[in-house]
């Protein structure tokens, strides 16, 4: 019968060799496909960073929604402007005032999610090849533009002050010796995804002062920086210097992330190319949702539901940490995180998270491996937690899970040596080795 | 074309809480597709604390499990099934349990005659027990490298590494046992990948055509298995016709050896002297858009729809066990 058979030979990809370069990384992970099992109520995630906006009134929202096709329907469905509706993007120089920015709603980009606004700004910044300088750790999210678009990444070392500057001018004046091109440096000031930890404000300040000398562009990142816990907010960046920021904002933690309402704050003229760039990837930002988010914002105390939402996480941070106090055996450390969502675990010396993930879902706990956070194959001896949007008892059974999970790694580590590959040797997975954003 | 006209209902069951949740939905969404192409109602079903209320909700149904890794593989759900009476695709509970796990399916395999690689399974408390360095040295002594490292209950290579020098077996070692308490650890048999879907529509099993596997990367690792375009496959594989016929026959004896029933899928190495050498059998194999036995399917020339809606009617016909309790719906 077998002779009569046509052969396939196949890759079963019609298209495999049409692909551009930049889409050859993106592969099947095993370790991505783990947190398919995380989203199952059984596990209690420490993974995702999914906003919680079970305290959201949706009454209020939903009646404002129905308000706004009634009244302004035609106009909401319709398209709109590449730079994003002049109504938001009033609202939005409102929103960054809270933070001590100065801005003109001319200067604003609306973007879907800030994510979109860094994927524009890489687009018209850089070329295969050209640095893009970020913290180590780094947003996964991040590095999937940088990526994405061919970039190369290189990691400043930080600490619990955030960003180190003497390590910025270091790695400047390496690359540029070598040659490299360094087009800006990416980075998360206030309640760092994944660090949860904050800059001082010396530290900017010096940041700042280093930029100006060296010419260096910085994006701001700044997601979570209504959402502080303890003491007075720090200056952001942008609200120090105007002309080396450029500055991301979204509405995606303050309000709701289905949305995807987030904004760019640039230089004039860097912003005339982000519309441009902006029209050619989605004619316009989703006019419906901005009209959404500017009736929220005027018709809402928004500002006490950012109170409600800050609460609501502080309740959650405490409880990570008093789980991780509890629960976590000698020689794990951890960052305080005074805002925002996560904790960067710090393992003992030869305990690899990456490699024990899968023991962990086992044990009906996950959490994201540290070398998602890195484009360079580091990370293995930390993890990142999330405390955003389980229940502050299930974080603290969910550090009671990961402890003992650890515990039975250090029996592996007594038995088996060191087991930890060199990290130098790691191959860099990046997002690949993070979950999708619908995971919790 | 309809298939519907003397079938029930049938559930099929993907996800559960192993490591291969993921692919095992991919396969399932496959297969109601397919079994709906063919005008068979499907209800797709998570295994979780609703599923014994949807059984009862849709009696006569027929389950079809496309649960990979533990918990679905392993054959305690089947035992659920058989003792609830519910008729469903696949082998029973106890065949499940012997293959899904390779160190012991090895042994049964070996014990038919079949040629299987050398082999131990050791949980981790034996080299605590008898020391690391020590263990270490012996394996590499008896085996040689390259050797094989793999989880003894796990699919879709997830755990598995393979050894090129002693000083990597450590943390091969601690890889596999992330996903189970016992790694089984094997001589490297080199040669060419094939694999071989073994079929019962209710009319005696036959051995599909064999799949040849040519990952891009040379190994045919997760990224291999679950991504369009990293592996090249060859069906019928690119063998001499006595080769692929003594394939054929392996894959029927170790689904026969194993009491296997309805489906099951046969790895195997041919060695460069065209012996078929065993690795592994699967009792609910991949229907994903880059498994190999959906392939085997159309190149056999059956489709994928026509085959399952087989398989649901000989499960229907077959009923189920006599030992069955009554589903009080909720």
């Amino acid at each position: 019968m077998l002779e009569r058979l046509r052969r396939q030979d196949t890759r079963l990809d019609h298209y495999v060799d049409r692909y551009a370069e930049r889409a050859h990384g993106m592969t099947a992970s095993a370790i991505r496909a783990l947190f398919a099992v995380a989203n199952r109520p059984e596990v209690v995630s420490l993974a995702g960073g999914m906003p919680n906006i079970t305290d959201l009134p949706l009454d209020v929202v939903g009646s404002l929604l129905n308000e706004l096709v009634l009244t302004d329907g035609r106009r909401a469905m319709q398209y709109g402007s590449g730079q994003g509706e002049p109504a938001i993007r009033e609202a939005i120089c409102e929103v960054m005032r809270l933070e001590n920015i100065s801005a003109h709603p001319d200067d604003v980009m609306v973007s879907v999610g800030s994510q979109q606004g860094l994927d524009l700004l890489t687009r018209i910044f850089c070329n295969p090849g050209d640095v893009v300088l970020c913290e180590a750790p780094s947003y996964v999210g991040a590095l999937g533009v940088f990526r994405s678009y061919q970039c190369d990444v290189v990691h400043v070392a930080m600490d619990d002050q955030g960003l180190n500057p003497t390590a910025l001018a270091d790695a400047l004046r390496a690359l540029r010796r070598a040659g490299r091109t360094v087009k800006f440096l990416y980075t998360i000031p206030n309640y760092h995804n994944p660090a949860g930890v904050t800059q001082t404000l010396d530290r900017r300040l010096e940041l700042l002062h280093l930029a100006e000398r060296a010419d260096l562009l910085v994006v701001e990142d700044n997601p979570y920086g209504l959402l502080g816990f303890d003491g007075e907010p720090i200056p952001a960046l942008r609200s120090l210097n105007e002309d080396q920021v450029i500055y991301l904002g979204s509405f995606s933690k303050t309000f709701a992330p289905g949305f995807r309402v987030g904004w760019v704050l640039a230089p004039h003229a860097v912003r005339e190319k982000l519309v441009l760039a902006q029209e050619a990837a989605t004619l316009c930002p989703p006019v419906f949702s901005q009209f959404a988010v500017t009736a929220y914002l005027a018709n809402h105390d928004w500002r006490g539901q950012i109170k409600v939402f800050r609460e609501m996480y502080r309740e959650r941070r405490d409880a990570m940490v008093a789980g991780l106090t509890s629960h976590m055996p000698t020689g794990t450390t951890w960052t305080y995180p005074e805002g925002g969502f996560f904790v960067w675990l710090t393992l003992p010396p030869g305990i690899d998270s990456h490699a024990m993930l899968p023991r962990a879902v086992t044990a009906r706990v996950a959490y994201v491996p540290g070398t998602a956070f890195y484009a360079d194959g580091f990370g293995s001896r930390h993890m990142r937690l999330s405390y955003c949007f389980p229940t502050p008892q299930r974080i603290i059974e969910g550090t009671r899970r990961l402890g003992e999970v650890l515990e039975y790694e250090a029996r592996m580590l007594e038995i088996f040596g060191t087991a930890v590959e060199p990290e130098s040797g790691r191959r860099a997975l990046g997002p690949r080795e993070a979950p999708g954003p619908n995971q919790a | 074309m309809a298939d519907n006209g003397y079938l029930q209902t049938v559930i099929v069951l993907s996800g559960g809480l192993s490591h291969e949740r993921d692919v095992s939905l991919r396969s399932g969404r496959r297969v109601s597709q397919a079994l709906r192409s063919r005008g068979i109602e499907v209800v797709e079903s998570d295994v979780d604390s609703n599923l014994l209320s949807q059984l009862a909700e849709h009696t006569g149904s027929v389950a079809f499990p496309l649960l990979h890794g533990e918990a679905g593989e392993d054959g305690a759900l089947r035992e659920v099934f058989e003792l609830l009476g519910v008729p469903f695709v696949g082998s029973v509970g106890a065949a499940c349990r012997v293959a899904f796990d390779k160190s012991i399916a090895t042994t049964i395999v070996g014990a038919a005659g079949i040629r299987t690689p050398t082999q131990v399974a050791l949980p981790h408390e034996t080299f605590r027990e008898l020391g690391a360095r020590v263990l270490v040295d012996a394996l590499g002594d008896q085996l040689g490298f390259p050797m094989m490292i793999k989880p003894s209950r796990c699919g879709s290579a997830l755990g598995c590494s393979k050894v090129a020098r002693a000083d990597e077996l450590p943390a091969a070692m601690v890889g596999a046992y992330a996903y189970g308490s016992v790694a089984v650890i094997e001589e490297f048999v080199a040669g060419t990948e094939v694999t071989v879907a073994i079929v019962d529509r209710g009319n005696g099993s036959i051995a599909l055509p064999a799949v040849e596997i040519r990952p891009e990367s040379g190994v045919y690792d997760y990224a291999a298995r679950y991504t369009a375009g990293a592996t090249r496959f060859l069906c019928p594989a690119e063998v001499e016709s006595d080769v692929a016929d003594a394939c054929a026959d392996v894959a029927l004896r170790v689904h026969g050896a194993l009491g296997l029933r309805d489906l099951s899928r046969t790895d195997l190495i041919i060695t460069p002297d065209g012996e078929p050498v065993f690795l592994e059998v699967n009792v609910a194999p991949g229907m994903t858009e880059t498994s190999a036995v959906p392939l085997a399917i159309e190149t056999a020339g059956w489709s994928l729809g026509k085959m399952c809606a087989d398989l649901v009617r000989a499960a229907a016909a077959r009923g189920g066990r006599t030992r069955a309790i009554s589903l009080a719906a909720p």
